[in-house]
């Protein structure tokens, strides 16, 4: 009844191209992002702000740059952790030896070297395909992890190759709040999702489908194979390292380089599979599965408890969360092998026919 | 109808989120207990987590607390996850009438990623025995308190223990040492300490990565083999550690002149490798064994009334468990400590806890009121120094049980200290922080 575009005529080209054609979803949005930028960080809490909401933005992010790879251009990497860890730690080299560095400018540039790395260790998808394209992107993960541990450089020659974000700030202003690391995450996130979107929608965005599902009549169409499987790992990378960036500076503060192993590359990929493949909505609902639910799951455990007013073992609470996770994962797998964004895609058919379903 | 469990849901996050502020004014202190209980380190997780809790019960039941505040705590699994151990921080830094009284966050990564936020919060981090080492400068790391001892102090008494059994320190001079270290930033921390120590009395020391987890050490150890070195340092972690002892077994090295870092040296650490772990040393900063007064209180006041934290009784007096008791009684004495000074019988906030830690004092005296003579070290702390101790002492696994080979070995501060101060320095300067000056501190 409400979600229904009867009525929305589309007289010139550009409303036929705008992103959100339906006037209800073009609504929607900018209440979700009024929400987000003004609501949330005036009335979230320390905890809200700091430990649940820019975590989940910065994997949301990081998710979003695999889903450019794997969901749209069809290469499968475990290595977004690594390229994460360049961003971080280059983002930080910045800051440190250029001064007076604008943040946002390290960001940038942090971000082009993980591209760098991305386009390097993307050469192998130029030969290789599918499962085989992802264990040569594990010698990514491996490879840069070993390097930032061993070379001294890059942590400044910290004995304990742990770096430590310096003070975030832009034109004077300090981020120094979780509310302002939170707004500074979001404009970021924000930006960078409505540049991947419309990117989709490009050429470029038809080039990378096209190789997607089937590179060979992609090249005979005249789609330069090498030139886009390599734009889609700098692109991909790209998105990483800035999401690496964040992860260092608006969350976590200091980090070691162990904190981006091959375990975080899959929690990445697992976000992609699990909120959909080639879906950017889809990138932003997998990682709130991936990282949020977990930590619901901890809380719910302590409300059952403390309302039948059993005594559990923490260890079993703790083994059953892991239990209950791995079960939901492959319910929905089952339930819904296309993720999360296919469920919500199917959820919005239903809502135009509501209430008469024919 | 499907839709409304999505509704409960969120709805239930949502009050999650704000139930933190909705704690009775009660005369109690609450202590957040972030641990793991699964994973690849539970053992280690689970065993010191419900030491300290038991240790808060025995304080409960006896005393009623702390001059008559109850000790309260909240666990929370943190998976040795740091973005995990971040969110359980985040969750338990509000709740109790003052707020969380320190944080252990167990796991070396975790207190990297707490210092900023321990910092601004006014929120002690606590990393006994782990974390980051040039934080126990205080004057730059003011609410961060690596203590009793830092792996560089720890690292050092090790050199003093290898140096008397090979007959005096002079005697180092061309011996072979081999650093065997979990590839992390917690394993690769002592590699500066070492080197300044190799030229100093004069040994040579090769160090060798493991990666993570290590339960693959056969280059290792023919590397080890090919050396041919008089000590090997194993600073292992987890399942590292059992598969050290085998891979030695097999190529033939005497378990004998392994040393292991106190993270080597419980007994989850030994028993894995049967009859391979025999005659191996390992550092430690509590004793082991459960016949001290403490623990048989823990034992008359919590476990006979099967109040107990642990299913399994027979883990009081191993390693891991005795260590979470030692946690116990330094959380609880800096909280006693803090309440001479700003009010007996009141909860403490964070910013009071943090002057009781540096005020703290546990003599001999004191260790004997709490039942743990020889169970762990006089320690006193000061605003400069957050570490105190600096004491290490030896034991051995016999086969089927750890012995204490020496007594307390001191560290070589005059070397470590120089070392903490530079290192913090370099901190300050990144960060842009101004150390305080310790002689202005009340």
């Amino acid at each position: 009844m409400l979600y229904r575009e009867a009525g929305q005529f589309k007289s010139t080209y550009a409303q036929d191209q705008q992103i959100f054609p339906i006037l209800q979803d073009r609504v929607a949005i900018a209440i979700l992002l009024a929400v987000a930028f003004l609501l949330v960080p005036a009335f979230g809490n320390q905890y809200w702000l700091g430990a649940i909401l820019t975590p989940f933005l910065i994997f949301s992010l990081a998710a979003l740059g695999l889903n450019i790879l794997t969901g749209y251009a069809g290469q499968l990497s475990l290595g977004t952790a690594a390229f994460m860890a360049v961003g971080a730690f280059m983002t930080y080299n910045f800051v440190l030896r250029i001064p007076g560095i604008p943040i946002l400018a390290a960001f940038v540039l942090a971000g082009l070297c993980a591209a760098a790395v991305g386009i390097v260790f993307g050469l192998p998808s130029v030969r290789i395909k599918g499962f085989y394209l992802a264990v040569a992107t594990l010698a990514a993960q491996f490879f840069v992890l070993w390097v930032l541990q061993r070379v001294g450089w890059f942590s400044n020659y910290s004995t304990s190759g742990v770096i430590t974000a310096q003070e975030i700030a832009i034109l004077g202003y300090r981020f120094d709040t979780p509310a302002k690391k939170y707004l500074l995450t979001l404009a970021v996130v924000a930006a960078m999702a409505l540049l991947a979107k419309n990117l989709m929608r490009s050429e470029t965005g038809r080039a990378f489908m096209a190789v997607r599902d089937m590179d060979v009549a992609a090249s005979v169409v005249g789609i330069p194979m090498m030139k886009t499987k390599l734009l889609a790992f700098a692109i991909s990378s790209f998105y990483a390292g800035v999401a690496g960036a964040l992860h260092a500076f608006t969350y976590l503060g200091t980090v070691e380089p162990e904190a981006y192993s091959l375990d975080l590359s899959f929690r990445i990929l697992f976000m992609v599979i699990i909120g959909g493949v080639g879906s950017i909505l889809g990138s932003f609902l997998g990682a709130g599965f991936i990282i949020l639910f977990p930590i619901f799951l901890n809380l719910a455990s302590g409300w059952v408890s403390g309302l039948f007013g059993v005594e559990i073992s923490f260890a079993v609470v703790s083994n059953l969360e892991v239990i209950i996770f791995g079960g939901l994962i492959i319910f929905f797998l089952i339930a819904e092998p296309h993720g999360l964004a296919r469920l919500w895609q199917i959820a919005k058919e239903k809502l135009r026919l509501w209430p008469f379903p024919h | 109808m499907k839709r409304i469990p999505l509704v409960v849901t969120l709805g239930l996050v949502a009050a999650a989120g704000y139930s933190a502020g909705a704690w009775a004014q009660a005369k109690e202190q609450f202590v957040p207990v972030n641990s793991y209980w699964v994973g690849p380190y539970a053992a280690g997780g689970s065993g010191i987590a419900g030491a300290m809790i038991d240790y808060f019960k025995l304080l409960n039941a006896r005393d009623g607390g702390i001059n008559g505040v109850k000790v309260t705590w909240e666990k929370c699994e943190t998976e040795y996850r740091n973005d995990r151990g971040v969110e359980c921080y985040e969750r338990s830094k509000k709740k109790g009438p003052t707020g969380a009284t320190l944080i252990h966050p167990l796991s070396t990564g975790i207190t990297y990623s707490l210092i900023d936020k321990g910092t601004a919060d006014k929120i002690p981090i606590v990393s006994i025995g782990y974390g980051r080492t040039d934080a126990a400068d205080g004057r730059v790391f003011p609410y961060v308190f690596p203590m009793i001892t830092t792996y560089w102090s720890q690292n050092t008494a090790k050199i003093k223990f290898i140096g008397a059994r090979e007959g005096g320190m002079d005697k180092l001079k061309g011996k072979k040492i081999v650093n065997l270290y979990h590839d992390s930033a917690y394993g690769k921390e002592t590699i500066p300490v070492l080197d300044a120590q190799a030229k100093i009395y004069g040994f040579q020391v090769t160090h060798i990565a493991v990666p993570h987890p290590g339960n693959e050490q056969q280059a290792q150890w023919l590397q080890v083999r090919q050396i041919k070195p008089d000590w090997v340092i194993l600073r292992g972690w987890g399942v590292m550690n059992p598969t050290a002892l085998k891979a030695a077994a097999k190529v033939g090295f005497p378990r004998t002149k392994i040393m292991g870092v106190w993270w080597s040296g419980a007994e989850e650490d030994v028993i894995p490798a049967g009859d391979a772990a025999k005659g191996y040393i390992a550092a430690g900063f509590n004793a082991p064994g459960s016949n001290f007064p403490v623990l048989k209180e823990i034992q008359k006041y919590v476990y006979a009334k099967g109040q107990g934290e642990l299913e399994d009784k027979s883990r009081i007096g191993t390693i891991y468990y005795n260590r979470g008791v030692l946690w116990g009684i330094l959380t609880t004495e800096a909280v006693r400590t803090a309440q001479g000074r700003f009010g007996k019988g009141q909860p403490m906030t964070g910013e009071q806890v943090r002057w009781g830690l540096e005020n703290l004092n546990i003599d001999e005296k004191r260790l004997k009121e709490l039942g743990a003579v020889g169970f762990m070290q006089p320690l006193k702390l000061s605003c400069a120094d957050h570490e105190g101790g600096g004491q290490v002492k030896f034991q051995q696994w016999d086969g089927r049980q750890w012995k204490v080979i020496s007594d307390w070995v001191p560290s070589d501060q005059k070397l470590v200290r120089p070392m903490i101060e530079a290192s913090a320095a370099q901190y300050a300067k990144e960060k842009g922080i101004t150390p305080r000056d310790c002689s202005k501190e009340k």
